[in-house]
């Protein structure tokens, strides 16, 4: 079967995603190659070989070895408070000190050691109740236990890590807006898709995933190359490439008057798509902090261009840079191998352009940084009619036009602006309560299905396909206004 | 058509989405001879519908039109006929995602219930995959059944009739992932367990009541699931509206004979279509969210077997 994917085994070359608690991390697996995940170091050579969603302790040297099942050795007694009416915040509870601490370690004694000598050197814990004693527990557990599990990537993992670790490279997509769009616009295996996104290939590889290798996905892409630095996260096998197919933004005026011609091709992608990842991660973030200092300061702005935390996340694309700088120099040394991959490409894009002409996509998906208005009036002329269509947007003003001229426009029906929330609980015996909200950074989405559009009697039709969907407006600003 | 595989025209025997405007539709199975009222008038299968294309504008006898859309997972939840209370496809999107599921992908699910979940996991694990899906109430089972020969998606689908609870799933070390939607999920979860494949995979349990999680996540950590996590996903739609303000009079135009100081003084307003002055009221365009909301469907925990 073609959705075959990766093994359940950790293979070498393979891409993996590291796991300490909620933080993820997308990596290579390469032989002694020293990877530097919260505040820790080591290597990955150990781990191959081992089924994914292993555990994995942090020994001295950097070598990870799975982590055995231990035994809770609760064997004494146990004895706790029932309140805290007696507990007094001297900062003299805890009778090991820093150096005490730091020899224990420098000593390479186990994390798990640490905490129960930090437990029976704190004379406060017995007398915590139970609930502070199992919170005292997995607090020092958290920093003392080097442990790291690594897990295969998937679109829950690799969406879940972006909007945590860098939500301003994929404007700000949460993880269940991902899925929302997954499903209104019935991804699936079989499918011809247009994808317009610019979340760092994200939604083009979630896409992907749902559609198993089957069927063709058009993406359409902005400047000189689609950018697809999450896409590569995914680890999928070379076939899911052989219908991937990309299409100039910039061309697709010209496709619909039917003055299109591969005589000028965009700049080469591969250079292009380079300098835009670069970009995407320092100038173009700063753009965006700029341009919203005006209303916030942009909180998340400086966090991103640390950049520690770039080299942290980014190693992938540190080896593309790598493997494309030889890439080029051999190209230098052989200039006709050049011309046959500009024939290559320009027979690509006469591909993508033909299966666009065809106009019967099965469905739109986008989510771009990009007003949305001018993608939906153009990209809807490619899709057949009874498809659905998503439109997402960090921000629900331009969604509110983009309703607006689809209405005018007619060929749609069913349009929706929606908004997911998510709320996560902890559940725990006696303690369960919800964990934290996150409402409004998820973004909006516009979605819809395409009909089979009458030219000519547009007006007429319009204005009942309104009445059909809407309300009248009087009636509804008898409705707003007393509000 | 299948609710797996688009076709481009509608045929006899499909079952189509008969779309009447503003949320108003239900099902039509496509049949010679047949005749379908609606508040428009009627529908000639044969005539009306058999070889047209899905999505086009239908006229139907008094005049008035429809529109008749390919059938999915997604219309078909808004529109199935109800045996017992259902997932909508904002749960479903979650679940589909966190149980990460794709093409080829074998799930386990009970109960089968009205099929609503079962339809929109068939679809995400098609072609190679497989639904095995367990049902203990038999008539429901067997409707079930039913659909999923007329929605062309049998070959994808085993429906067994059974206790999940005594019976588990009826296979094990097959699954990639498993679903509950059950009074007493926490008596399923060894079953479950024993679904799953030997090298891992994925779990969700959906329960409208605390109580029912809380059992849940004891048994899950009993037997040894990780990465146990609850959340609730809660969809808010937006009506986009023209909404317009009425200016009060602050006896400014007497003072300046204009009321149209306002409209300059808001630089920001210009050059905006729905931003403009009309007789004292200032109209713009808004994302209205509706007056009733479902505040709760239930809770999703979610947890690895590894």
């Amino acid at each position: 079967a073609m959705e075959g994917g990766p093994s359940a085994r950790i293979r070498e070359g393979d891409c993996a995603v590291l796991k300490r608690d909620e933080v993820f991390k997308a990596v290579s697996v390469l032989r002694r190659r020293k990877i530097i995940f919260e505040k820790q170091w080591f290597y990955l050579d150990n781990a191959i070989g081992h089924i994914y969603g292993t555990t994995f302790e942090v020994t001295s040297g950097g070598n990870l070895q799975p982590k055995q099942e231990v035994e809770e050795t609760t064997t004494e007694t146990k004895e706790a408070g029932t309140d805290n009416r007696n507990i007094v915040d001297d900062g003299k509870s805890q009778k090991l000190t820093h150096d005490d601490i730091k020899a224990l370690k420098d000593k390479g004694i186990k994390g798990q050691e640490i905490v129960q000598q930090l437990i029976e050197n704190s004379t406060t814990f017995r007398d915590k109740t139970e609930f502070a004693q199992d919170k005292y527990i997995k607090k020092k557990k958290k920093k003392y236990e080097a442990v790291i599990t690594i897990v295969k990537p998937s679109t829950r993992i690799l969406s879940t890590m972006y909007y945590a670790r860098e939500p301003g490279k994929i404007n700000h997509l949460r993880y269940d807006t991902l899925a929302q769009m997954l499903t209104l616009g019935n991804i699936h295996a079989g499918n011809k898709m247009i994808v317009m996104e610019t979340c760092a290939g994200l939604v083009l590889g979630a896409v992907m995933e749902r559609m198993g290798g089957y069927g063709s996905i058009i993406q359409m892409y902005p400047g000189g190359g689609p950018v697809r630095a999450a896409t590569s996260c995914f680890g999928f096998p070379k076939p899911f490439f052989d219908n991937l197919h990309e299409f100039p933004l910039s061309k697709v005026q010209s496709l619909l008057s039917g003055t299109f011609t591969t005589e000028t091709l965009p700049a080469d992608p591969e250079e292009n798509a380079l300098v835009e990842e670069e970009s995407n991660g320092l100038s173009e973030e700063k753009q965006t902090s700029l341009q919203e200092t005006e209303e916030e300061p942009a909180p998340e702005a400086p966090m991103e261009i640390n950049p520690t935390e770039e080299q942290d996340t980014m190693d992938i694309d540190a080896e593309d840079v790598e493997f494309k700088e030889n890439k080029e120099k051999e190209n230098k040394e052989n200039v006709r191998e050049k011309q046959i991959k500009q024939w290559e490409r320009r027979k690509k894009l006469k591909e993508a352009a033909a299966l666009l002409r065809e106009k019967n996509a099965d469905g739109l998906i986008v989510a771009s940084k990009f007003h949305p208005t001018p993608l939906l009036l153009s990209l809807l002329e490619f899709v057949a009619p009874s498809r659905p269509f998503v439109v997402y947007c960090q921000y629900k003003e331009p969604l509110l036009e983009c309703y607006t001229k689809l209405r005018e426009r007619g060929g749609v029906i069913n349009l929706k602006l929606s908004e997911t929330w998510l709320r996560n609980y902890q559940v725990l015996p006696d303690r369960s309560h919800p964990k934290l909200t996150m409402s409004g950074g998820g973004g909006y989405l516009l979605s819809g299905i395409t009909v089979i559009l009458e030219k000519g009697k547009s007006d007429s039709s319009n204005s009942e396909a309104l009445k059909m969907e809407e309300p009248s407006s009087k009636r509804c600003k008898l409705q707003d206004l007393p509000c | 058509m299948s609710f797996v595989e688009y076709g481009d025209t509608i045929k006899d025997g499909d079952t189509a989405i008969v779309f009447l405007g503003h949320e108003s539709m239900f099902p039509v199975k496509v049949q010679h001879g047949t005749v379908t009222q609606t508040k428009y008038g009627v529908i000639r299968h044969s005539t009306d519908l058999i070889g047209k294309k899905y999505g086009s504008k239908v006229t139907c006898s008094k005049g008035g039109w429809v529109f008749i859309l390919h059938p999915t997972p997604e219309l078909w939840t808004m529109n199935l006929p109800h045996r017992t209370q259902i997932l909508y496809s904002t749960d479903i999107s979650i679940i589909t995602m966190m149980l990460e599921l794709k093409p080829g992908s074998i799930v386990c699910e009970s109960g089968t219930g009205s099929g609503s979940l079962s339809h929109a996991l068939i679809r995400t694990v098609a072609p190679t995959g497989h639904l095995y899906t367990v049902e203990f109430h038999q008539q429901r089972a067997e409707k079930a059944q039913e659909e999923f020969r007329e929605h062309g998606v049998e070959h994808l689908v085993t429906v067994t009739n059974q206790d999940v609870c005594k019976n588990g799933f009826g296979v094990s070390n097959v699954a990639d992932a498993v679903f509950l939607d059950i009074p007493s999920p926490w008596e399923a979860i060894g079953h479950a367990k024993s679904a799953l494949k030997a090298e891992g995979g994925r779990i969700c349990s959906f329960s409208p009541c605390i109580e029912q999680v809380q059992r849940t996540c004891l048994t899950m950590e009993e037997y040894g699931f990780t990465e146990i996590n609850t959340l609730e996903i809660l969809l808010r739609v937006y009506n986009v509206r023209t909404i317009s303000l009425q200016i009060p009079d602050l006896g400014k135009a007497a003072e300046d004979n204009s009321v149209a100081s306002f409209d300059s003084s808001n630089p920001s307003h210009q050059g905006s279509p729905c931003a403009n002055l009309q007789q004292g009221t200032v109209q713009f365009k808004s994302g209205v969210p509706l007056r009733e909301v479902v505040g709760h469907t239930g809770y999703l925990t979610f947890a690895t077997k590894s």
